[in-house]
């Protein structure tokens, strides 16, 4: 040990070399913490994205696949079936999807990316029943101006052939439309929007 | 080793202490010989009532979560369980349930004497800033808590609030995703609240709350007057001529407030639990369905204000940022004033129309934001918003150009 006296210079040195060392390890002993938060392997693999085949998917026919643990219809629709959306324009309470139901890119007459291509989560907007597919029409005994839609069961709600819900049901809200975008001409992502959409 | 004998001149067991802890010096610096103006009012009940009401939430929070389970699966019924078979469970949940909105009246009401007697003023700014800390807290506190009974507002509450964050450009949606910890709320969700509502932020809250009482005990209590009684001191004993012990004088003012306080309290806990449906609403009695929105998702009554701010802006993120500055722009306020007089009684009209103005419209915005949107609500929203801000932002100005009246040199009290 010397007695020849404080060298200020080299004492700051060391402080600053210290803290600059001890501060790097502390900010990154934070990250593990900060990374503990994000959505565990479990959660990932039962929230993961659906990979869709839709080549084989016939005019006029519906698929069903499950996305975290919901049912998730494609269908694809004909063109009659689209021609009869504003036919029933009146008798909607929310025709032009008003209601934040739907990722942007699908807030348009069809609610969909390709109009003829329905991708819609498959609960009722009331109690969560899943409605039944009636692409049949006329059906009287659903409701006067029927052209196909989904009918729920449980309670009576029913939605057209866009998952827009009818007045005077009991469900307040069109059917939901689950993020998604196309892996080439046939490939639905189930759970992923378009690139560059947030 | 002798031991400097203490100042206190204590002996027996409390000189034994003291001798080895500063008891005795803690005892009169806050209590006995902490001199408080003796001119307070019915407004400063609720400083001490807040403390009753965070001692209550912590009792009731300990013993509540000696039956919950932090599960998705198990939350719902474990807190029916506790209504229904833990032997008094169903009070002690009302007592807390009844106390995270009693906090909040009793918080706004004390908040609201600091607006009238200027007691953010200089130099109880840091007093001020961690008022608004607790808050703060108080806010995330009461949000965490709301989710655990894992009801349907409880969750599409945390719903609503969480997607929130997805509104900030960039990070948004991925944020949103890490504070749920998954892609909906869910388990994970949960049980995080969990950990916040009941270890950090009851830890932060305590430490902000003897942070807030050791600043206010060095720098001394405001008083409506907003005159300080530190300028008057007796020459003999440095005691301010106007201050009085805080123990006996104001322990025993304060004991008969909580004595009102606590039958008010207690009639809502045990004859209106729910608060008519403000305190407890009523989509919380059915179990959490991510499957089913509720018809009409409302906040707790203490966030409507804030709700009917984000609301009343039609941008999304723009709404975000406005309900945020709703509640940061509080921590501004000692440096928004520029009167020249601390106590509304020595304000001129210009302040008191603009906090009259600001009360109507905090008292409407609450009212809106808890109603279902409406055009006329929206409305009257939007000009609520306009004023909340005004309120604030043209404070500068309106503060400086208002005519004061003269402060008294002493406090105005009259013996009885």
């Amino acid at each position: 040990m010397s007695n020849q006296g404080v060298d200020p210079g080299r004492r700051r040195f060391l402080t600053v070399t210290t803290s600059v060392v001890g501060g790097a390890g502390a900010a990154a002993a934070v990250w593990p913490f900060l990374a503990s938060l994000k959505p565990s392997e479990r959660a990932k693999a039962l929230g993961a994205p659906v990979t869709v085949d839709i080549g084989k998917v016939e005019p006029g026919q519906r698929i069903t696949v499950a996305w975290r643990g919901k049912p998730v219809w494609i269908v694809r629709r004909t063109p009659d079936m689209l021609e009869s959306l504003p036919k029933v324009s009146d008798d909607l309470r929310d025709p032009q999807s008003e209601e934040e139901q739907q990722p942007q890119y699908a807030q348009n007459e069809t609610r969909s990316i390709k109009p003829e291509v329905l991708v819609m989560v498959g609960s009722c907007t009331h109690l969560g029943c899943s409605p039944t597919f009636r692409p049949d029409h006329p059906a009287p005994e659903i409701h006067s101006n029927w052209q196909g839609g989904f009918f729920c069961p449980c309670h009576g709600s029913m939605f057209d052939l866009a998952g827009r819900v009818y007045k005077g049901v009991p469900a307040p809200l069109n059917l939901a439309v689950p993020p998604h975008r196309y892996e080439g001409d046939s490939t639905i992502v189930v759970g992923e929007d378009p690139a560059g959409v947030a | 080793m002798a031991i400097v004998p203490n100042p206190h001149k204590t002996t027996g067991v409390l000189g034994w202490i003291d001798d080895r802890f500063p008891l005795t010096k803690l005892w009169k610096d806050h209590l006995t010989e902490y001199y408080a103006p003796k001119n307070f009012n019915f407004w400063y009940y609720f400083g001490s009532l807040a403390l009753l009401v965070l001692v209550n939430q912590l009792l009731t929070g300990i013993f509540l979560t000696m039956h919950y389970k932090p599960d998705a699966a198990q939350a719902w019924h474990s807190v029916e369980y506790i209504m229904r078979d833990v032997p008094w469970g169903n009070v002690i949940r009302y007592l807390h349930s009844t106390g995270a909105s009693a906090f909040f009246i009793v918080v706004y009401l004390h908040m609201y004497r600091g607006l009238m007697y200027g007691s953010y003023r200089k130099p109880r700014e840091l007093i001020w800033v961690f008022g608004c800390l607790i808050f703060l807290c108080l806010m995330a506190e009461a949000f965490a808590g709301y989710v655990l009974p894992w009801g349907q507002m409880s969750y599409w509450g945390a719903q609503v609030i969480i997607s929130l964050f997805g509104a900030i450009p960039v990070i948004g949606p991925d944020l949103v995703i890490w504070i749920q910890g998954d892609y909906i709320p869910s388990d994970a969700t949960l049980n995080r609240l969990f950990s916040l509502h009941v270890i950090a932020i009851p830890f932060v809250l305590v430490g902000l709350v003897v942070a807030h009482l050791i600043a206010l005990h060095e720098v001394g209590s405001n008083n409506p007057d907003g005159v300080e009684i530190k300028k008057h001191k007796d020459p003999a004993t440095g005691i301010p001529l106007d201050g009085i012990g805080f123990h006996p004088y104001y322990t025993v003012k304060d004991l008969v407030g909580v004595g009102v306080f606590l039958m008010i309290f207690l009639g809502v806990v045990f004859f209106a639990p729910d608060g008519g449906g403000y305190f407890l609403e009523r989509p919380n009695f059915q179990e959490a369905n991510p499957l089913v929105t509720p018809e009409h998702i409302t906040p707790a009554w203490y966030f409507g204000a804030f709700y009917a701010i984000l609301r009343a802006i039609p941008d999304k993120l723009m709404g975000v940022i406005g309900m945020g500055a709703a509640v940061v722009i509080f921590f501004a306020l000692p440096w928004l004033d520029r009167s020249k007089v601390k106590s509304i009684r020595y304000k001129g009209w210009m302040f008191k129309t603009a906090l009259a103005l600001f009360t109507i419209a905090f008292v409407l915005l609450s009212y809106f934001g808890m109603q279902p949107p409406s055009e006329i609500g929206t409305l009257i929203s939007r000009i609520g918003t306009f004023v909340y801000f005004a309120f604030f932002l043209l404070m500068p100005i309106y503060s400086k150009l208002d005519k004061t009246k003269p402060e008294p040199e002493r406090v105005t009290y009259e013996a009885h």
